[in-house]
């Protein structure tokens, strides 16, 4: 198979290692993206922290540890699917990917799932919240941040998968092999970077304290 | 980029350190270990969470077998956020280091 | 070598409309980038216009309160987000970049496009919110009234300012993966103009420095629009949480401003002197130190704001050691200049108003990093008039510097050297006129964003709104001449000035392709005194 080197590139590795850098520059990117939101969370949980250890008491913590396994779980499989097409074996490459989107789809199920019992509970911000104990407001400011930080990261999770979907049809077209696979590669870090946002959200919001007291 | 091909059982073996990270961590979030607004159990998930975005970054992501210039970009990210938490903080902190009548916050 | 042009350039390559709109190469995306910043150029000097004919008299005669907010507000948001901030990156770097290391086109051509169509989409929401009805935060969104109390297009502008950022954050990454990856062949770090340091410099501000204020933005959008009130004192939440996300990225954008004008002036400076920049390595790592410790200063913006006192005091020590880089470049290039045969051109000329002003404007930058003096002009006109010495007498003079220097490149034609005086002189002029009396308001009291102000500061402001007619003029003059030089203008060499780099020994203007055959560099950057005219190449 043809080297698709772009005409503007000398060969086929500065193509490689200018898509490489290309994509950790946008992770960059993202990282002072969410960098932003984690920084105002620490402002507020040093400030509030009780009110932040009962919010974070009301958020499910089996669907959160269950959900962190899951995107763990997709990480691997993408880590799978790109060193499938690394040794050119287009079908692998596919199943991989498949598993990759349907355990993302699995995450964002689960995410929808929580999301409606905090809108039962009326723990959504706005004008429906209402929290029957002390520091009601102050609570409201967690989940603010719950439904900010979770919501951009599934935001980030929904263009992933459009992604990994475009990248499947490709897959199946045979366009990865061992000579060009610089979209898997780049597809796959951006996906192992929102599983480590992830990675980081779940202690910060779902592990505040909960130990019995 | 590497033109490195991991081997499967690398990858998931460090799928499993993962998981099992994971239940550490939520393990100990059941444990008060003391400190001001617990802050030795902030200590602990963060240093799971970092051992693991570590474990990510270095294996599924290559980075361990990638150019030097990837490690200064991986790491210029982050200390550039930490750059924006710890000057940001260094305000929030020292607020009530002067006798002012209603502090923010209370 | 390039082959002698048979004619075919970049300009003449393709006339249909879509082969510019659907272009990929560098220098026609720089050149759509021209037309729309000159776009938002104007508008933003229409907005000034309006602001200084008001403040001709202290009543607000000429418009009403809220209506002088928002043209305050609409001003700073063109002005910077969507002409100062684009500027020279969008224009002379597209343009420039792959030219002066020896590259056939940017990294990422496509995602260049995609840059300016984001930029675009972002504008064009900016401009529907203006003729809408308008925003009166100021540029600077402070909450909690953008969050809560104001009633004017705040969620539009916030998402058009929000789009844009995306526009700035790609050029950057495209410059950073272009710069590290692309050079040509014996060009290393050490032999590169400094043009080229500027912009790697600036585009790490660009990508640490924009997310930051995207997320902060779009953080104001959703509380008014879904009440997740992160800033809300009702709450518990603190506005100042707001000033800090927003200035981490806000102050370091004055860098994003500054720095690619000051690669400009290295490189004009350098030619116009026929001599190498001196303390080259200085100058190269102070574009690097600038753009780092810019990130550290950001609480200078908030010595007044509630802000602890302890870090004020952290912030304005950080602010007076990132003078220090700036300075730094000042001396080397009045260190250039000395014993250099220098030769007063247009873009020479735009140089040294540059050295002048720009010095002038951050020496008073150091008044306002020493809290005390800061908590006295703080919201006063003194600072008006000292960003306004940077960004105008520092920025654009730079802007315009390189636009007239890299002209005979870009278009293959020579300008009136006559005219393209006279404008400089009447820029200069207009300046001054414009923004010192500023100063001397500013530290008598004069607070900023009024429509109106003490009748005593009458004589101070109609000496700044004379002056504003007469920088109009100066603005104006290029617009014509310039044009002129595009129909009827001499035909240009391709190095007129005899300039070193690689963009010079391209034809005027390049073929498509900028080299045939990828140039090998053997020199160091600035090679003038030694450098025998027949034996280039």
């Amino acid at each position: 198979m043809a080297e698709h080197v772009a005409h503007h590139f000398e060969d086929a590795e500065q193509q490689r290692e200018a898509a490489t850098l290309g994509m950790w520059a946008f992770l960059i990117t993202e990282i002072m993206f969410f960098g932003g939101l984690f920084a105002g969370y620490t402002v507020y949980r040093s400030t509030y922290f009780d009110a932040f250890a009962e919010g974070s008491r009301h958020l499910d913590l089996v669907l959160g540890t269950v959900n962190t396994a899951i995107l763990i779980g997709s990480s691997l499989t993408m880590a799978l699917a790109v060193q499938a097409a690394q040794r050119s074996r287009r079908g692998p490459q596919v199943v991989f990917l498949l598993l990759t989107i349907l355990l993302g789809l699995a995450f964002l199920g689960i995410k929808a799932v929580e999301y409606g019992h905090k809108f039962e509970q009326h723990l959504v911000p706005g004008r429906f919240f209402s929290w029957p104990g002390p520091h009601a407001s102050n609570v409201q400011l967690f989940f603010s941040f719950y439904f900010a930080m979770t919501g951009m990261h599934a935001l980030h999770m929904i263009i992933g998968i459009g992604l990994l979907i475009w990248l499947t049809i490709q897959a199946r077209r045979g366009r990865f092999t061992g000579s060009y696979y610089n979209p898997m590669e780049v597809s796959g870090l951006y996906w192992h970077f929102v599983d480590i946002v992830w990675i980081f959200l779940f202690p910060l919001l779902y592990l505040i304290d909960r130990h019995v007291h | 980029m590497d033109t490195h091909i991991l081997p499967t059982r690398l990858y998931v073996g460090i799928f499993l350190i993962l998981l099992t990270l994971t239940a550490a961590t939520v393990t100990a979030s059941f444990f008060d270990l003391g400190g001001r607004l617990n802050s030795a159990n902030v200590l602990v998930a963060m240093s799971i969470a970092c051992g693991k975005a570590l474990l990510v970054v270095l294996f599924f992501m290559h980075v361990r077998y990638s150019p030097r210039l990837i490690w200064v970009f991986v790491g210029a990210g982050f200390f550039w956020l930490a750059i924006l938490i710890a000057l940001t903080m260094s305000d929030y902190l020292s607020r009530g280091w002067l006798p002012l009548p209603t502090p923010w916050g209370t | 070598m390039t082959t002698a042009g048979a004619g075919t350039n970049y300009l003449n390559a393709d006339y249909r409309v879509r082969s510019w709109l659907l272009t990929t190469d560098h220098k026609r995306i720089a050149l759509l980038y021209l037309v729309s910043i000159s776009v938002f150029f104007a508008i933003g000097g229409a907005l000034a216009g309006v602001i200084r004919l008001n403040l001709l008299t202290p009543y607000g005669s000429l418009v009403q309160a809220e209506t002088y907010n928002k043209l305050f507000t609409m001003h700073g948001i063109t002005m910077i987000f969507f002409f100062l901030i684009p500027s020279i990156p969008a224009v002379l770097g597209n343009f420039l970049v792959p030219l002066m290391i020896g590259a056939r086109d940017l990294a990422f051509p496509r995602i260049n496009l995609l840059s300016w169509y984001i930029y675009v989409v972002g504008g064009t929401f900016t401009i529907v919110a203006a003729v809408t009805g308008g925003v009166d935060t100021g540029w600077t969104f402070y909450t909690p009234y953008s969050s809560t109390f104001a009633n004017t297009n705040v969620m539009l502008t916030a998402l058009g300012v929000f789009i844009t950022g995306f526009s700035s954050i790609l050029t950057g990454l495209n410059f950073v993966v272009t710069i590290h990856k692309m050079r040509a062949p014996g060009l290393t770090w050490s032999r590169l103009p400094l043009f080229i340091w500027a912009h790697y410099a600036t585009s790490l501000i660009m990508l640490l420095g924009t997310p930051v204020v995207a997320i902060t933005i779009l953080l104001v959008a959703l509380e008014r629009g879904l009440g997740i009130g992160i800033f809300d004192p009702k709450l518990g939440g603190d506005p100042i949480l707001f000033q800090h996300l927003f200035w981490f990225y806000s102050h370091p954008a004055v860098y994003i401003m500054i720095l690619p004008s000051m690669g400009v002036i290295s490189e004009v400076v350098a030619c116009f002197s026929r001599k190498r920049v001196f303390g080259y390595t200085v100058v190269a790592v102070s574009s690097l130190t600038i753009a780092i410790v810019g990130f550290l200063v950001w609480g200078h913006h908030m010595f007044v704001s509630s802000q602890s006192m302890y870090a004020g005091m952290i912030f304005s020590f950080l602010s007076f050691l990132v003078a220090i880089p700036s300075a730094i470049k000042v001396f080397n290039w009045t260190a250039t200049m000395y014993k250099g045969s220098i030769d007063l051109r247009t873009p020479m000329l735009y140089a040294l108003g540059f050295i002048g002003l720009f010095t002038i404007g951050g020496l008073t930058g150091i008044f306002l990093a020493t809290l005390a003096v800061d908590v006295h002009v703080h919201d006063t006109y003194f600072v008006v008039a000292h960003f306004h010495y940077i960004m105008v007498g520092g920025a654009i003079m730079g802007y315009l510097g390189g636009l007239h220097f890299w002209w005979p490149k870009i278009t293959g034609k020579l300008y009136s050297e006559a005219w393209g005086r006279i404008a400089a002189i009447t820029l200069f002029i207009g300046f001054n006129l414009t923004f010192f009396p500023q100063f001397i308001v500013g530290i008598l009291g004069m607070p900023r964003r009024y429509h109106v102000y003490p009748p005593e500061f009458q004589f101070l402001n109609i000496l700044s709104t004379a002056g504003a007619t007469v920088l109009a003029i100066g603005y104006v003059l290029p617009l014509f001449y310039l044009t002129w030089s595009l129909l009827k203008g001499e035909r240009a060499g391709a190095n007129p000035w005899r300039a070193t780099g690689l963009e010079w020994e391209a034809d005027s203007p390049p073929p498509t392709f900028n080299f045939d055959r990828t140039p090998v560099v053997t020199a160091e950057a600035y090679a003038y005194p030694s450098l025998p005219e027949a034996s280039r190449g």
